[in-house]
């Protein structure tokens, strides 16, 4: 066990874990910031994903002794007030329907934003293609980032 | 109730009882009450998992309450039998059985508060109308809001007989109204079973057998039990859980766990599966399910005779969010609280594992991370009861994705053998369907289309007996059985010389003058999905594309669907589906056209890519790397119509997937003159080469 302390949201926050623990569950387990969902463990399904450094990762496939001084970003550091346009755009287009994998679509979709504020749709496939959804929201999922998209 | 862990950031959980409602809520009954300052705050009995009953059974209250829904708060309700009837989430039947239910109620209460205002006006309660949380004088237009009459209002005697409103006067009812949890869930609140903690509680995972078919011999948990953090590892039934601290610490000592397993029962491959179908459908020994006229006579006398036989594989339902669940067994009673889709079963069973009455057990609900069935067992419950009931402390057992897809409970693997006898003028005068299925009961729906239309029919069904769990996997049975159906018709269409679509109106007219036996389905509501999917696809009027049609009644509604092959380099893409569907009454606009593409989008993915395979009773596909399910880039464009016919609403949870692979299978065959006869599409030998899931 050893100490981490973590640029998570703004904020520095501490945890004794073990060095190979994955940074999701570091948030999930240790420092209650569940937003972010385990889906797969091995980095296949996106449920997991946050941003370091803006980029979007997937937390389940990265110890948090990798983490260092990078600045991570969960669902709940997105924005305040979850009004952060590409959480509006999912509001607006009534995206989930059991919610789960929805936050790390949001992240996933919010890291291609911020890098490339008009995506075609081809990009905006490419981006997303490593997030699974099983309820099948894909379409509305589409829908929202290019309604983001459009209001950037 | 909330949870602190170390962090004083961190969020609570918040899984609400009844009891947690501010003091001052007049209650009116099981279903809402109304706060002095005119928040009106509707239970949702039934588990939510993505079907959005959350949002549609509150809708349905507020209708008749006449309720503003801007201030309306829904609270998902702890299981409590003696409030609520039918409090689970299966078989697309929450809305069909509790809508008379929910418009009572909430007209009730309507009721309540015009006499209310009724008295206190010293009115005539006729005198008075209801409107967006008030009552009003009509006369006068003085109003009061509903907040200010809740207390009078609860006391006044609850009327014995209401009137509900009429349909057309629907002002929610039929509206886009958006999922009642949408921020929470887009912000990251702690909503689902696996967000639930507290503190002291214990994390848990379990090794179970491998493979099916085995059981524990040894246990060696020495080096498991040395890892930090873990607490215990303790064996019971065919189960061992390391117990710890955190989920990564216990993920971690489960790796060094050592235990050795033997045979207990039969051993089964994919490939013995194949056998036994083949054994099984040459077998005398199938329990008749329908019998009309003289099959056997009608087959001697054919012209042609065409005979299919169809074959899925076993699925996983591997909803995102793995099985989870949380208890807390003391000597004074048991806490449950996670997702599960029959929260009554699974307090009974508990209740009986552990030998105490069910009273003495709460459950409480959390958001489901999908379900598709999976959840309406209740094993990933009891295991966490019985290992609480060991341990004596709280504890939340954590099923890793690999657990998830080893771990059981599947679509089970179904073969179909339809045969039709064609006169020489192309009529369906016999008609044979045998189904195989791995414990799956009776494979075949015999009172369903196209029974009632041919003359001499046969259906029968053998089921083998596999030591592989099984359960009902989202529309059951008719998630593979449309598809062979549809795409067996469609092969008989051609055979017959006619247009498909024709030739179902064919048999649903014959059906109809002159119908042989009893039948399910009513056949003016499919013929009008059929005519609408016809209609909005231009069904054979666009050259450049390849159209698919089926149709099919499920969960008692109708859905009907056309799909569109296009040739690229002489390959066959999936560009878009229509769908027609008949949920009678729409009741929210925005989640039933969700429900429709997220349920073509299922059955498109699990068609083309699902495909879970045993190997001496071991799964060998153990997390998304090798279980394909689709993605993003896959899906094509979907466009969904209703049949707006003011039926009371008969379901939409499942009633879309079904339809979806046969329509597919046939446009692929007109695109490529090539059949496809097994799922998952993607690995026949018909599509090499072929990448289904691409895109023009």
């Amino acid at each position: 066990m050893a100490s981490y302390t973590l640029q998570i949201n703004g904020k520095s926050l501490t945890a004794d874990v073990d060095a190979d623990t994955p940074l999701l569950w570091v948030l999930r387990d240790h420092l209650g910031l569940v937003g972010t969902k385990y889906g797969c463990g091995i980095a296949q399904c996106g449920a997991c994903t946050v941003h370091l450094n803006g980029n979007a990762i997937r937390s389940c496939s990265v110890p948090v002794s990798a983490i260092g001084v990078g600045k991570v970003t969960t669902i709940e550091g997105l924005s305040e007030k979850g009004d952060h346009p590409v959480q509006q755009a999912w509001s607006e287009v009534d995206v989930p329907q059991c919610g789960y994998c929805q936050a790390g679509q949001i992240m996933s979709a919010a890291a291609l934003l911020a890098k490339n504020p008009k995506p075609t749709k081809d990009q905006i496939d490419t981006a997303m293609n490593g997030n699974i959804c099983r309820c099948g929201t894909y379409h509305r999922i589409h829908e929202a980032i290019t309604l983001a998209s459009s209001k950037h | 109730m909330g949870f602190h862990w170390s962090n004083a950031e961190a969020s609570s959980m918040k899984v609400l009882k009844t009891a947690s409602l501010p003091v001052d809520d007049a209650n009116f009954n099981s279903y809402l009450s109304i706060s002095s300052d005119n928040i009106i705050t509707i239970f949702s009995p039934n588990p939510e998992l993505g079907q959005n009953i959350k949002t549609s059974f509150p809708m349905i209250v507020a209708e008749e309450l006449e309720a503003d829904w801007k201030n309306v708060k829904v609270i998902q309700a702890a299981l409590d039998t003696k409030k609520f009837e039918r409090q689970l989430t299966g078989g697309s039947g929450a809305i069909p059985h509790s809508w008379e239910r929910l418009r009572k109620a909430g007209a009730t209460a309507k009721q309540m508060l015009v006499e209310a205002a009724a008295k206190r006006w010293n009115v005539s309660a006729a005198s008075l109308k209801a409107e967006n949380s008030f009552v009003i004088d009509v006369a006068s237009g003085k109003k009061l809001t509903y907040g200010e009459l809740a207390t009078e209002a609860s006391s006044i005697a609850v009327p014995a007989d209401v009137k509900l409103k009429d349909k057309k006067d629907f002002k929610l009812i039929g509206t886009a109204v958006h999922n009642v949890d949408n921020l929470e869930m887009i912000t990251g609140k702690p909503l689902y079973g696996l967000d639930f903690y507290r503190e002291g509680m214990l994390f848990a995972m379990i090794q179970r057998p491998p493979a099916f078919g085995t059981k524990i011999k040894s246990v060696d948990s020495t080096a498991a039990k040395a890892m930090s953090g873990v607490v215990d590892v303790v064996t019971f039934k065919n189960n061992v859980a390391i117990v710890g601290k955190s989920t990564w610490q216990i993920n971690k000592a489960r790796k060094v766990l050592k235990v050795e397993y033997e045979k207990e029962g039969n051993i089964e491959s994919t490939s013995d599966h194949d056998q036994i179908f083949k054994e099984l459908l040459n077998s005398n020994e199938a329990t008749v399910r329908r019998k009309d006229g003289d099959v056997d006579a009608a087959f001697k006398s054919a012209a042609k005779v065409i005979s299919r036989e169809y074959q899925c594989p076993f699925l996983s339902h591997s909803p995102m969010e793995p099985m989870n669940f949380f208890a807390h067994v003391r000597e004074d009673g048991v806490e449950l609280v996670g997702p599960c889709q029959l929260p009554d079963i699974s307090r009974n069973e508990t209740a009986k594992l552990l030998g105490i009455a069910p009273e003495k057990i709460t459950l409480e609900l959390t958001r489901l991370g999908g379900g598709f069935g999976r959840r309406l067992k209740s094993d990933y419950v009891l295991e966490a009861a019985e290992l609480s009931s060991l341990i004596k402390a709280p504890v939340k057992v954590i099923w890793t994705r690999e657990d998830d897809m080893t771990g059981g409970s599947y679509r089970p693997a179904v073969r179909y053998r339809f045969e039709a006898a064609l006169d020489a003028g192309g009529n369906m005068i016999g008609y044979k369907l045998r189904g195989v299925g791995m414990n799956a009961g009776n494979p075949t729906r015999e009172d369903n289309f196209p029974s009632g239309a041919v003359d001499n029919l046969l259906i029968d069904s053998i089921e083998h007996k596999s030591p592989i769990t099984t359960g009902a996997w989202r529309a059951p049975i008719t998630n593979f059985l449309a598809y062979a159906e549809q795409a067996f018709l469609d092969e008989v269409a051609v055979e017959a010389k006619q247009d498909p679509i024709q030739f179902r109106l064919n048999l649903l007219e014959r059906a109809k003058k002159n119908p042989v036996g009893a039948i399910k389905y009513d056949i003016d509501r499919m013929k009008s999905v059929i005519e609408l999917a016809k209609e909005k696809s231009n069904w054979g009027k666009n050259k450049k594309v390849h159209q698919g049609f089926s149709v099919y009644f499920s969960h008692r509604s109708y859905v009907a669907q056309v799909a569109e092959v296009a040739m690229k380099n002489g390959k066959p893409m999936i560009q878009k589906i229509y769908a027609a569907a008949d949920c009678g009454i729409v009741i929210n606009l925005s989640g039933a056209y969700q429900q429709v593409k997220g349920g073509i989008v299922d059955g498109m993915g699990h068609a083309l890519f699902g495909n879970l395979t045993f190997k001496d009773g071991a799964v060998e596909q153990k997390n998304y790397n090798n279980y394909r399910l689709i993605r993003f880039k896959e899906v094509p464009e979907v466009e969904v119509h209703f049949v707006n016919n003011g039926i009371d609403p008969t379901g939409l949870g499942e009633p879309a997937l079904p339809p979806t692979g046969g329509a597919i299978a046939n446009a692929i065959f007109k695109a490529t003159g090539k059949r496809l006869y097994n799922q998952p599409f993607n690995k026949q030998e018909e599509m090499q080469g072929v990448n289904l899931g691409e895109k023009l």
